[in-house]
């Protein structure tokens, strides 16, 4: 007799037991709240009950040592209750004011800082990289680690920015971390053709999937060392990986020549102008384990350019669509190359066609 | 126990002020042979610059097809202990709302039957257990998932061709914006297409992200095939005497508020906030200046978008505009949501190409197309433009009344 009776299709417990009796209580009946200082707001019920939440910072791979200290603090000042961000912040739940300093200093002395409400830079969404996925062309721990130690005063409100901004990474094309409408993104990108092991191919993949997964058509079958394998049209591959992602024995992996990309200027909420991309500002740094100070460089160098240059609530993409792409480069110290011009599907969408330009 | 791993390389990303991922590894390679493991494997992608992990073969857990991302490293003999080192994503509660006694039962199992370490959590929105042997995998879901008297009960979330773990926002629980239940809509849907979650039978992955208002904090007018982003229909409800408050207290009500407001349906004389409602575009930036003056109206429900996706296959999408205004009360029981979604699932189901995500297949079939096989009349919001090319394929409808 097994220890445990399995259950299946039971979906996730319901959220209700886990909310606080404050939340129980005013739920959907919040009047307003204010971020009463950096990392720590207050809401105000319809019925005048608050509801204090510190924001913490976090690495989101966590042990559960550190998970259980989180548990130990919210038992302490929070009645056992906390949450997580959609950008892997933790929230602790606090009723009683009181409670705020001391777990505040708690948290911090236990190194995990308090931040990233408001107009401030917040965690940096990131995927697994070199800590547990295959087709990683970096890690992805390691960069948010080296990036976050620079930008750490943009997080606690040490420094000012315009306007909220949201940093993500991803270690490949897959985007994981769904990157591609942050003011920055960071993405790992391959840039040779993958190598094929022939021998391997037809025991590992299907060739019907594995043609199909190139998004240029670059992948044709061929007989190759005697086996049924494929071949690569090599001005056609824009190494995405894809074909790796179906089919292992097409090696997209390359420890020379993987790199990261930076692209800037996109956002997800509607406040303003309309949901954006990210476009493409710096198209490859190399990978410089365990530092990467070159991708941490010019990171800062972004952020620093916007804090200095943009108005008050203008987020990146707002900042660049006023001021236009070559004062931006120009700005940013980088050089414009043909790898900044689109060549995919709606690439002519985004050729400038007018003669409005600044001279 | 294998002997402590030497990682001079991550040791250096133990400096710094922000938390460090080495350090959370550290605190349980100490004592469990998994996490030593995985610390040596990623020393060892730090001096070659590149990965040793390899794809997932097929591995989960009876009469599920989701919810555990097999891993294996290339490396067996030097790192035994990462041998298969496979990923459960667990299904979070809406909005990410834990009790620590919950909380230290999930440490407890995943102590007891894998690497101590986590993502809180993984990009979809799941609790993930990172690095489990295949041999604990029954043993581990059948702790989660058995009835106890003392804890609730936990369920795998989704992976591969199936919908995906849907997540939502904070919504009502903390947030004055919230035009819907969010939390309870997450969980409607989860519970209601528990089917569709563990079974992988579509031709890609769909996901459902829930957004209470227009910030969209869950960015899922980005992330997911269906965006549910809360918005009103009435007016912008106005406490004037607190707008002044604002004005007065270090807030330019003109400048920062009228001026920077998209159509420039407002004005402010000092005492009034007149708003045009009708020219409202529902952006949300006047209520993020000032909350404690103005709210969303009353009349509340979500806009629907379909479509969203990162760049793999045919390039990154934002999801687009399908239902302008669909009521989300939670006494209808999202029927409308549900309808919608199923008449989505049959025609992408029956006719989307293998790895085509929805928003890819509305592309190549057409919006028109897919509209009428859906049952919706086109409506103008969905595009932000007409056509402007005059390739029309006319049907015999043009020449009725």
């Amino acid at each position: 007799m097994p220890e445990f009776e399995r259950q299946t299709d039971i979906g996730p417990p319901h959220y209700e037991q886990f909310l606080p009796e404050v939340i129980k209580k005013n739920y959907g009946k919040w009047d307003y709240h204010e971020i009463i200082k950096p990392g720590v707001m207050m809401h105000v019920a319809e019925s005048g009950d608050k509801l204090y939440t510190v924001r913490c910072a976090s690495p989101r791979l966590l042990a559960i040592t550190s998970i259980r200290k989180f548990c130990d603090i919210a038992d302490k000042y929070c009645d056992g209750h906390l949450r997580w961000t959609s950008r892997n912040n933790v929230e602790f739940l606090i009723t009683d004011e009181k409670n705020i300093d001391p777990l505040i200093k708690e948290v911090e002395d236990y190194g995990f800082p308090v931040g990233g409400l408001g107009a401030k830079l917040s965690n940096i969404v990131h995927t697994q990289g070199w800590v547990h996925c295959h087709s990683a062309a970096s890690d992805a721990s390691g960069v948010v680690k080296c990036v976050m130690d620079e930008l750490l005063p943009y997080f606690t409100g040490k420094k000012d920015l315009p306007a909220k901004m949201r940093v993500a990474y991803a270690c490949c094309l897959n985007m994981c971390g769904a990157v591609h409408c942050s003011d920055i993104a960071i993405l790992g990108v391959h840039t040779r053709v993958p190598v094929i092991e022939h021998q391997d191919l037809p025991k590992m993949c299907e060739l019907p999937n594995l043609i199909a997964s190139c998004p240029t058509g670059a992948i044709r079958p061929a007989t190759v060392e005697g086996v049924q394998s494929i071949e690569i049209i090599e001005e056609q591959c824009m190494y995405c990986g894809n074909c790796f992602t179906v089919c292992p024995a097409v090696k997209i992996n390359n420890s020379e020549t993987d790199g990261i990309s930076i692209w800037v200027g996109g956002k997800v909420s509607n406040s303003r102008v309309p949901p954006k991309f990210s476009k493409l500002a710096v198209p490859y740094l190399p990978n410089n384990p365990p530092r990467w100070p070159e991708v941490v460089e010019a990171v800062k160098n972004i952020v620093e350019t916007y804090a200095a240059n943009a108005r008050k609530h203008e987020r990146m993409g707002e900042w660049i669509d006023r001021i236009g792409w070559p004062k931006f480069f120009e700005l940013i110290g980088q050089d414009f190359t043909k790898y900044h011009i689109d060549d995919f599907t709606h690439a002519g969408e985004t050729y400038t066609r007018t003669a409005q330009l600044r001279h | 126990m294998t002997e402590k791993r030497k990682t001079p390389l991550l040791d250096e990303l133990e400096k710094g002020p922000w938390p460090s991922f080495v350090k959370e590894i550290k605190k349980e390679a100490g004592h469990n042979p998994m996490a030593n493991d995985v610390l040596g494997i990623l020393e060892r992608s730090y001096e070659e610059h590149i990965s040793h992990w390899k794809h997932g073969g097929i591995v989960g857990v009876m009469s599920y097809g989701g919810g555990v991302i097999g891993r294996y490293c290339d490396l067996p003999e030097d790192f035994p202990n990462v041998r298969e080192f496979h990923t459960y994503r667990v299904n979070q509660p809406s909005a990410w709302f834990y009790n620590t006694k919950s909380l230290r039962h999930l440490c407890d199992i995943w102590e007891k039957h894998g690497s101590g370490l986590t993502n809180m959590h993984g990009s979809t929105g799941d609790i993930v257990f990172l690095g489990g042997s295949t041999e604990s995998l029954e043993p581990c879901f059948a702790e989660l998932s058995a009835e106890k008297d003392e804890f609730p009960s936990f369920d795998l979330g989704g992976s591969g061709s199936n919908m995906r773990t849907p997540s939502c926002c904070v919504g009502p629980a903390r947030c004055e914006w919230a035009c819907y239940d969010t939390l309870d809509a997450c969980y409607n849907i989860t519970q209601s297409f528990q089917d569709e979650l563990h079974r992988p039978f579509f031709p890609y992955k769909y996901k459902f992200k829930f957004a209470g208002c227009p910030n969209d904090c869950v960015a899922s007018i980005a992330r997911s095939d269906c965006s549910v982003i809360g918005t009103w229909q009435d007016e912008i409800q106005v406490d004037n005497a607190k707008v002044a408050e604002y004005d007065k207290n270090g807030t330019d009500v003109q400048t920062e508020v009228c001026d920077l407001c998209p159509t420039k349906c407002m004005a402010w004389d000092g005492k009034t906030l007149d708003i045009d409602n009708s020219n409202c575009v529902r952006c949300m930036h006047c209520i993020n200046l000032m909350p404690k003056a103005l709210k969303p109206g009353t009349d509340r429900g979500a806009t629907i978008l379909i479509g969203s996706k990162a760049p793999i296959i045919g390039g990154a999408l934002l999801s687009s505009v399908f239902v302008p205004f669909l009521e989300m009360d939670p006494e209808s029981d999202y029927e409308d949501l549900k309808e919608l979604t199923e008449a989505i699932w049959d025609l992408w189901g029956e006719h989307g190409k293998n790895r085509e995500r929805v928003g890819e297949f509305i592309q190549r079939v057409g919006l028109s197309n897919f509209l009428e096989e859906i049952g919706l009349d086109p409506v103008p919001e969905m595009v932000m433009h007409p056509r402007t090319n005059p390739y029309i394929f006319f049907d015999d409808e043009i020449f009725e009344d």
